[in-house]
């Protein structure tokens, strides 16, 4: 069937596009400039070995940034993994039992979807200064054994935004779920730790494959939580470009951009060609 | 099977079980530990006071709500601080209309695109959304500053026609802040948005056809009234970031543009002042709620937020 199609809409729609790219393209270009302010583009830059890649070059030179992105996907596996599992526990309990104490589970499971980054980010911020200074002072810990933040804060941070929304699209999964699958485990004499892992797991499968793509997106992404729970050790790269746009801003920004882009845009062609196959079966 | 069962619910009742609680119990911990406690704390430093070094004194009072609303000291009012909630609000507000404008007409077109185009369409506004938010702050100060991209493109255009061209002068100001906070938060606007009008039967539209309905009366009678939980959902998807979103106006705002999240940013790590920071904190928190729960009281609430 076709339709016809009022030409407003398609300049319209082409104009949205061209306004959701723009700043895309501009990224990608000045990371091949060669004036080093990086205002106006003088050029393809052609310098050292590397030629029109030099800013790419010095990107992999630059020891502060190599550990910011280190310490941006160490961050981001090590939280995907833990809300994860611990938000598809919270989606099966809530899904399917009762138990005292559940509607507060559900109402603070919530809080973090409703309430302003920022809001989350200086209570952690003051619960990890609490908690360490009454610790530090306890058992008198000085100099390198204080606790502080850091990655491990930044970590555990993480971990507590994720779980709310990796838990939400378990639960979307769930309701969708048939139970007679599972009863018929059961009457051919599978026991529940069977049935878990034969049965429920599978089938729910794709929607924590869901929440954990999203735990590790939000994780990747997130300035505000990590800016309060951060410290020494702990800089991860958004944190360690707004310090950049703070200060001096040279091509090689560009470059991290450009590299960023083309990792996301990969990742996301695989998955998109992994969902289709897994749905076609 | 002799005997007719009545049919099985699929989500059958709930059962108290053990299992039930240990598969709870981390999540509890973990939200009670790292969000419940310290919401709690900062509701209690709130009425606390600043002492000496930086310490707390535990000794309540209201003086620092008094001093947000300007009235710490009787007889005068001071403003400064209403002036930030206002302007949170009013771009708040702002960008969240905007953002509707600029994307119902993008939602609308992936919707009714033949079906095998739609995940195209949808992926394209997903990829800005996968760079990371403080690069795309960057990318805006590139393209706004005086000698930056948007001017040089206007001063060429100005130049083929042989026109006087003086640079406008957008970074830093309010507008950049605007303009950046609309494209970050664009897709989540878009994504609601497509998901309720994707819903809507093609039948719909034959059928105000057939009943003589023209393009504007189809769109105001059936489009719009059924796309409106997808404007909900976006609505507040878009509006609660904005609220507490610091760095675009930030780096954008060249310091001039103070949001409430400037405000508290500044309490807790620049001015030291965390019984005041955490009293704006209370009335960041409070505020978007009670607007979240207005509009969708007003409006049903959001399913569609998180449907898909």
């Amino acid at each position: 069937m076709t339709r016809r199609r009022s030409p407003w809409l398609l300049i319209v729609t082409a104009l949205v596009y061209v306004f959701l790219y723009a700043p895309i393209i501009v990224l990608i270009v000045f990371s091949f400039n060669s004036s080093r302010t990086n205002v106006v583009f003088e050029g393809v830059v052609n310098q050292g070995d590397c030629g029109a890649f030099y800013w790419f070059c010095q990107l992999g030179r630059n020891r502060e940034l190599v550990a910011a992105a280190r310490n941006t996907f160490s961050v981001a596996a090590a939280s995907t993994v833990a809300s994860t599992a611990i938000g598809t526990m919270a989606a099966l309990a809530l899904q399917r039992y009762k138990f005292p104490g559940k509607a507060y589970s559900e109402v603070s499971l919530y809080i973090p979807i409703v309430i302003p980054e920022i809001v989350m980010g200086v209570g952690l911020l003051v619960l990890y200064s609490a908690l360490f200074g009454f610790i530090n002072n306890t058992f008198g810990l000085t100099g390198d054994n204080r606790l502080s933040l850091g990655l491990g804060t930044v970590i555990l941070s993480h971990v507590a935004f994720s779980v709310p929304f990796v838990a939400l699209v378990v639960r979307a999964r769930l309701q969708g779920f048939d139970k007679a699958v599972e009863e018929a485990a059961m009457d051919l004499y599978a026991n529940e730790w069977t049935t878990f892992w034969r049965v429920t797991l599978p089938i729910i499968f794709p929607g924590v494959m869901s929440g954990a793509l999203l735990a590790f997106t939000l994780s990747l992404d997130d300035f505000i939580i990590t800016f309060f729970t951060t410290g020494p050790g702990g800089t991860t790269l958004p944190i360690y470009v707004y310090g950049l746009l703070r200060r001096v801003t040279t091509p090689e920004l560009n470059a991290l951009a450009t590299v960023w882009i083309v990792i996301v845009f990969v990742v996301l062609m695989l998955s998109q060609l992994a969902g289709r196959r897994s749905e076609a079966h | 099977m002799a005997i007719e069962q009545p049919a099985l619910r699929v989500d059958a009742p709930p059962r108290t079980r053990w299992q039930g609680i240990l598969l709870a119990l981390p999540v509890t911990l973990l939200m009670t530990v790292l969000l419940v406690v310290p919401l709690l704390i900062i509701g209690v430093n709130s009425f606390a006071q600043r002492g000496p070094d930086n310490a707390i004194i535990y000794n309540f009072s209201l003086n620092n709500y008094l001093r947000l609303l300007g009235i710490a000291e009787p007889g005068t009012w001071d403003t400064l601080y209403i002036e930030i909630l206002i302007r949170s609000l009013w771009l708040a507000l702002q960008s969240t209309i905007l953002v509707i404008l600029v994307g119902y007409p993008l939602a609308y077109f992936i919707a009714r695109a033949p079906r095998r185009q739609r995940n195209f369409w949808l992926f394209l506004v997903l990829v800005p959304l996968w760079t990371n938010f403080v690069i795309r702050v960057y990318a805006w100060i590139m393209i706004l500053r005086n000698q930056g991209v948007l001017n040089s493109l206007l001063g060429w255009f100005a130049g083929l026609f042989g026109l006087p061209f003086t640079p406008l002068d957008l970074y830093p100001s309010d507008l950049a802040v605007l303009i950046c906070m609309v494209y970050e938060f664009l897709p989540f606007m878009i994504l609601p948005m497509f998901t309720s009008l994707e819903k809507i039967d093609d039948s719909l539209y034959e059928a105000a056809a057939d009943l003589g309905a023209n393009a504007w009366h189809t769109f105001w009678r059936v489009t719009f009234p059924l796309s409106l939980p997808g404007i909900v959902a976006g609505t507040i998807l878009v509006f609660i970031p904005v609220m507490g979103t610091f760095i675009v106006s930030d780096i954008l705002g060249g310091r001039q543009v103070i949001l409430v999240g400037n405000l508290i940013q500044r309490q807790f790590l620049d001015a030291r002042d965390p019984v005041f920071g955490s009293a704006a904190t209370i009335v960041l928190m409070v505020l978007t709620l009670a607007v979240t729960l207005y509009y969708t009281r007003k409006f049903g609430f959001a399913e569609e937020a998180f449907g898909r």
